[in-house]
């Protein structure tokens, strides 16, 4: 099975690095290998890669730079906000309400289930439409005085949707409620000023836009109440000691500054191959639906049921034509679950199981589009006789 | 290297299937792996024999290390359907099923070949001891295992022409102990594992407790009896007890006494001495003839009566297409209705069918 054709269409999974971003790090794995703790000159090397790389993020986010903690990945990023905010809101102000979208991340919604699992707290789901779109006027309807925090993900994993978090942002600063959001899917391709997003927290991850795997950031507002989550030498002002991982810390800038440089570039390019595929798809083969909304999605983001296709048999026909793709849902090993976020949106169990996630990228190119489209259509039909 | 077509291997992630799948990349066919998600009981999934967490690992490294795609394929809710619900049925109704045979028929032979015909297949693999033989007449035969030890036709009878057709074990010609020199050979990164004959979905617990936590029915204790009608203490529901059990029965007695028969109709549990568990006739049903049915009523066969037993002389009737009545040369122990009685010529396997209770008992049609 060597040399099969490969064309990868999964870049919300993950993406490959950029060279610009794997040259900026390379240094420091050997030569500038300093910890930004110590006195002497190889520390002082670290320590002003590490402020360099926090500045750049700073400047995008438009935040202050010390607002931001890194973290290792999207995953931490949701687990130290969620856990680290409600904790130190119940220490502080004995609030034990978190409200959620049905639509999160498992690294949110499982988090939140444990934080009321174990620790007590009450958790309450937002509703959302058939869209998978939370509604501001829905966030009011359950917002409380006591809520500790709410957490609504930015532009969603599986079926791309983009939710106003600028609204919902308003109402949860009326209350004085701190509020996250999940952006790791958003970062490549929306606006993150915080100062327009208003948001309290905010979590990114770069290997989802050409940067390496294990390394993100949590913007923390000033004087957002946080808890650390992870104890010891004090680094990032307490709230995540650890010796920062330079090399991977560096790559995360960089990238950002690769999609300061390429975004515009990247939308233009792929929301048009992107709405060529969903046009494609809805009017030749039958049965299929777009999940999610058809606008306010994201331009690299692709995503549909066909009724009675089986998606484990689908994503395994599609590899074997060279073409990757995914499901949409986080499982992989062969155990499928409808996935919670479908669910939520209204769909029955056994269409959430007929899901598949089309996701481009910077390098996908119309003939590769094409060329899917010819073999989606093909082994649907097979699949379905 | 695709002159010799596509293969899918069933893999495990033990030596077997993973020595099979490189023997066949070996061998230049185009290699796709492919591994049954089968049911387990809720919270004992980790000891589930054939496909837990770590079996999917072991088999992914291999698959990884051959450089072939690999899949997993869910059979949950089929393998509940066809295999475990009968299995609870049948002993429930007094017979000892051997789930491996619904299993081959419906799942592995079933909806696994299914995937592979799916994705364009040519060949279908599986890690069984067992040789086939393709002949002129276009018909294809099964033979037993070079390692005899090992053979595993017996679990295998239930194939047809249109399964065999597309089959390949590329071990049967092998020893076991070749095929282990051959995982290290081959540098695989497979776990030493121990063979075992537990079903994969009690994972080595006892089928008993499986069954009163997985099963409705209450359990209704009754009287054991001898064959004379005599009274010798109480069973605690029949599908606790298997033909020729001896332990476990709770009767006061000085000679030992083995179950011999499970009365469904009078919930009863009828036992005798050594002697009488012994038995030179009995019926089979729902044969499948590999090669078709015979050409003559009588045959001289060998015959296996369970998957460990020997292989004993004897003649068969053929009654009907897929009914026989088994006259053996010797009377053999604990004969279970519910397990397998198969047939071979040599080393050929003709096929096989289920033991019922009685001579008396009527044909399946
Ligand atoms: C929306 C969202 N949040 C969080 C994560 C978790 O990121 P990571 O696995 O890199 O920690 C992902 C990645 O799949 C994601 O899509």
């Amino acid at each position: 099975m060597k040399n099969r054709p490969r064309i990868y269409l999964d870049y919300s999974a993950t993406t490959p690095i950029a060279q610009p971003v794997l040259n900026a790090m390379l240094p420091f794995f050997k030569d500038e290998f300093g910890n930004p703790s110590s006195i002497h000159i190889f520390g002082q090397k670290a320590e002003g890669a590490l402020e360099n790389a926090r500045n750049t993020i700073a400047s995008f986010l438009n935040c202050r730079s010390d607002e931001l903690i890194f973290t290792s990945g999207g995953t931490e990023s949701d687990n130290l906000a969620l856990r680290g905010v409600a904790l130190a809101r119940r220490k502080n102000f004995g609030a034990n309400h978190i409200l959620i979208s049905p639509v999160e991340h498992h690294a949110v919604s499982k988090t939140a289930q444990q934080l009321a699992k174990i620790f007590g707290f009450e958790l309450e789901l937002l509703e959302v439409d058939s869209y998978g779109l939370v509604s501001p006027e829905n966030l009011r309807q359950k917002i409380r005085h006591d809520t500790a925090l709410v957490s609504i993900i930015y532009a969603n994993n599986e079926i791309g949707s983009i939710n106003p978090i600028p609204e919902c942002a308003k109402i949860c600063r009326e209350f004085s409620v701190p509020f996250h959001s999940d952006a790791v899917q958003a970062t490549a391709y929306l606006p993150l000023n915080v100062n327009i997003l208003n948001v309290d927290l905010l979590s990114i991850g770069a290997h989802k836009f050409y940067g390496p795997k294990g390394i993100g950031a949590l913007y923390v507002k000033q004087h957002t109440p946080i808890l650390p989550m992870q104890t010891g030498g004090g680094q990032e002002w307490g709230i995540r000691s650890g010796t920062p991982n330079i090399p991977y810390i560096v790559g995360l800038a960089e990238a950002i500054k690769f999609v300061e440089n390429y975004q515009n570039e990247w939308i233009e390019h792929l929301q048009r191959l992107r709405d060529e595929l969903i046009s494609y798809v809805l009017e030749n083969i039958p049965d299929s639906q777009l999940t999610g909304h058809p606008t306010l999605r994201l331009p690299n983001h692709a995503s549909f049921v066909f009724d009675g296709v089986d998606s484990q048999k689908l994503l395994m026909l599609l590899d074997l034509e060279g073409f990757a793709c995914s499901s949409g849902s986080a499982c992989k090993t062969g155990n499928p679950l409808p996935s919670d976020v479908l669910l939520a949106m209204g769909y029955s169990p056994k269409l959430a199981l007929s899901s598949l996630r089309v996701t481009l990228g910077k390098d996908t190119t119309q003939e590769q589009i094409e060329r899917f489209l010819t073999s989606l259509e093909k082994i649907i039909a097979k699949i379905r006789s | 290297m695709r002159k010799k077509g596509t293969v899918v291997i069933a893999m495990s992630g033990g030596v077997d299937s993973s020595v099979c799948a490189a023997l066949l990349v070996k061998q230049g066919y185009s290699v796709i792996g492919m591994m049954l998600k089968l049911w387990s009981e809720n919270g004992h999934e980790a000891e589930n024999r054939c496909c837990t967490p770590d079996s999917q690992r072991l088999a992914k490294n291999v698959a990884a290390q051959l450089d072939i795609p690999f899949y997993i394929i869910d059979a949950k809710n089929d393998f509940y359907d066809a295999v475990v619900t009968p299995f609870m049925q049948d002993y429930l109704a007094g017979i000892t099923p051997n789930p491996c045979l619904r299993c081959n028929r419906n799942i592995r032979w079933g909806l696994l070949l299914e995937n592979a015909q799916q994705i364009g297949a040519d060949f279908f693999a599986t890690g069984h001891y067992a040789i086939l033989r393709h002949n002129k007449a276009q018909s294809v035969r099964l033979f037993r295992a070079r390692d005899d030890t090992k053979d595993q036709s017996y679990v295998l009878h239930v194939l047809n022409q249109r399964d065999l057709e597309k089959t390949l074990f590329p071990i049967g010609n092998y020893l076991k102990s070749e095929v282990r020199q051959l995982a290290i050979d081959f540098k695989l990164p497979v776990a030493v594992r121990r063979d075992s004959q537990d079903l994969c979905f009690l994972g080595g617990g006892d089928y008993r407790d499986f069954l009163r936590r997985n099963t409705q029915e209450p359990f209704i204790p009754g009287k054991i009896i001898d064959q004379h009608g005599n009274v010798l203490g109480e069973h605690q529901g029949l599908p606790f007890y298997t033909i020729g059990q001896r332990k476990n029965l709770g009767i006061n007695s000085t000679k030992p006494h083995y179950v011999i028969k499970k009365d469904v109709l009078t919930n009863s549990l009828i036992v005798g001495d050594k002697e009488t568990t012994l038995k030179k006739e009995f019926f089979v049903n729902g044969v499948n003839w590999i090669n078709g049915l015979p050409k003559h009523s009588h045959l001289r066969v060998g015959v296996k009566v369970r998957y460990r037993a020997p292989i004993l002389n004897g003649t068969i009737q053929i009654y009907a297409e897929n009914q026989v009545r088994v006259f053996l040369d010797e009377p053999y122990y604990d004969i279970t209705p519910g397990q397998a009685a198969v047939f071979y010529q040599k080393e050929c396997c003709l096929g096989g069918g289920l033991i019922t209770e009685n001579a008396d008992s009527r044909s399946e049609g």
